[in-house]
């Protein structure tokens, strides 16, 4: 019999306490023990990306995590970005670009999105074929996930141009 | 599929690590970033009595300078190794490689010491530190002792780590005034593992070469040291002709293995190419060719 552990950990902003089993993983914890069930699990190794998570502000794979290693941590999921209103924009523009059919990988996409987007504001052509390789999509093709991320990231830098002479007389 | 059940502990000191490690042995797995040992247990390929976790040990995270040695602990993310200015500074060729391990959401959690101790022959830092011909700081309950690359790596999945011991610390050598590096990698998609990687050091003084080091994953059991075409390299005038001597050279002094991925004779190829195409860069002589 494997020892049992208490965890606590803020997930989408909210404390929870558990006891789990050591090797529970953290993507089945978020979905089945606190009933999040937008973080969906393809592959258990991963490969596919669509586990991701934000694990304390980092991209990172749920599936590839122990529930016990995050004792203490801030995990957010799709959930906590789409309810907050922060992917709200992605999730419209991979509507508008036709970014998904079967929606499986999609969670995924989008956190990988949001995450590459919070580190690259104004990503080359290359790094979002290169930062979106990071999640996997076998309906789409890709084509309509780059074009929705390319338009996000457009619109971000026009956004960010028009504000900057606001901040220099703010300074 | 799940693991198979385990007990686990997370200490927060590295002494407590050690001594579980010194009372387990075997029995015990250490866990850090996680990225290849958790598909391992998920796929049940391998299981343990006792996980010991070491991510809380933050005194094992660290990137400094120590006069002319650049000290990184092992617990440092390969994600944060990438974003290092001490590394792009003093580290250049760690700094290009690291970009080419897995996806971002990979590096945020796997760590250097990690992926060294696991010793995947196609994993790109083992080849890197083998390249540098850097130090690995092993330590017990007992003590500490300093293995260098080309000691620490044993050929498939295997390493100088005993059951008690754990990697803390990776030293490499600073770079020096006339050193150039470069490292490319062919692989099926971004973010794969590389089929094969090659990794370059040539030291330039009054338009010789005169030191190369390279060395190469995904052409052998582990990290392999291409000696003949640094050989052949040392002491001469870089031109195209004598990097591509030097290529047919390591190609044919390598045993690569056949797998899913590639033949043997597919990576010799790869090898030769690569050879070329990194030392023709680290050597001045073409700026094109590098992809990314």
């Amino acid at each position: 019999m494997t020892e049992l552990h208490k965890i606590r950990v803020e997930v989408n902003g909210a404390l929870v306490e558990r006891t789990v089993e050591p090797r529970r993983l953290l993507s089945d914890f978020l979905r089945e023990d606190l009933g999040l069930t937008g973080t969906h699990v393809g592959c258990e190794q991963g490969i596919c990306g669509a586990c991701t998570i934000l694990l304390n502000g980092r991209a990172a794979r749920s599936c590839l995590i122990f529930a016990v290693q995050v004792d203490g941590a801030k995990v957010m999921t799709i959930e906590g970005l789409s309810n907050s209103g922060a992917v709200r924009h992605l999730q419209d523009l991979f509507s508008k670009h036709r970014a998904l059919q079967c929606g499986y990988c999609t969670p995924g996409m989008i956190v990988v999105a949001y995450d590459l987007l919070q580190h690259l504001p104004s990503p080359t052509a290359q790094e979002i074929r290169d930062g979106m390789s990071a999640a996997l999509c076998r309906c789409t093709g890709y084509v309509g996930i780059i074009e929705a991320v390319t338009e996000a990231a457009r619109e971000r830098v026009a956004a960010v141009d028009c504000a900057t002479p606001v901040h220099m007389t703010s300074d | 599929m799940k693991p198979a059940p385990f007990n686990y502990r997370a200490p927060d000191k590295l002494t407590e690590a050690l001594d579980l490690l010194a009372t387990y042995g075997s029995d015990a797995k250490v866990l850090a970033g996680g990225q290849s040992l958790v598909p391992a247990m998920n796929f049940r390929l391998n299981r343990f009595a006792l996980l010991i976790d070491i991510n809380r040990i933050r005194e094992l995270e660290y990137i400094r300078i120590d006069g002319q040695v650049l000290r990184i602990g092992a617990l440092t993310r390969h994600r944060d190794i990438e974003m290092s200015p001490l590394v792009r500074e003093h580290a250049p060729l760690v700094a290009e490689a690291v970009r080419h391990v897995a996806h971002l959401p990979i590096r945020t959690r796997g760590t250097i010491g990690g992926s060294l101790s696991h010793a995947d022959p196609a994993a790109e830092s083992p080849a890197i530190v083998l390249a540098l011909d850097g130090t690995l700081v092993l330590q017990s309950r007992t003590g500490a002792r300093s293995v260098r690359a080309t000691e620490f790596f044993q050929g498939m999945f295997s390493t100088a780590l005993q059951p008690n011991e754990l990697l803390v610390e990776i030293q490499l050598p600073v770079a020096q005034p006339g050193q150039r590096f470069a490292f490319e990698e062919v692989s099926r998609r971004r973010g794969d593992f590389a089929i094969v990687g090659v990794g370059a050091m040539v030291n330039l003084q009054h338009g010789r070469i005169s030191q190369a080091r390279f060395a190469a994953c995904g052409v052998g059991t582990g990290p392999v040291r291409l000696r003949a075409a640094e050989q052949l390299l040392e002491q001469q005038v870089p031109t195209a002709a004598l990097f591509a001597r030097a290529a047919a050279a390591a190609a044919a002094a390598v045993d690569p293995q056949t797998d899913i991925h590639a033949d043997a004779e597919y990576r010799r190829r790869l090898l030769a190419g690569l050879v070329e195409r990194v030392g023709m860069r680290a050597a001045g002589l073409s700026e094109g060719a590098k992809r990314d």
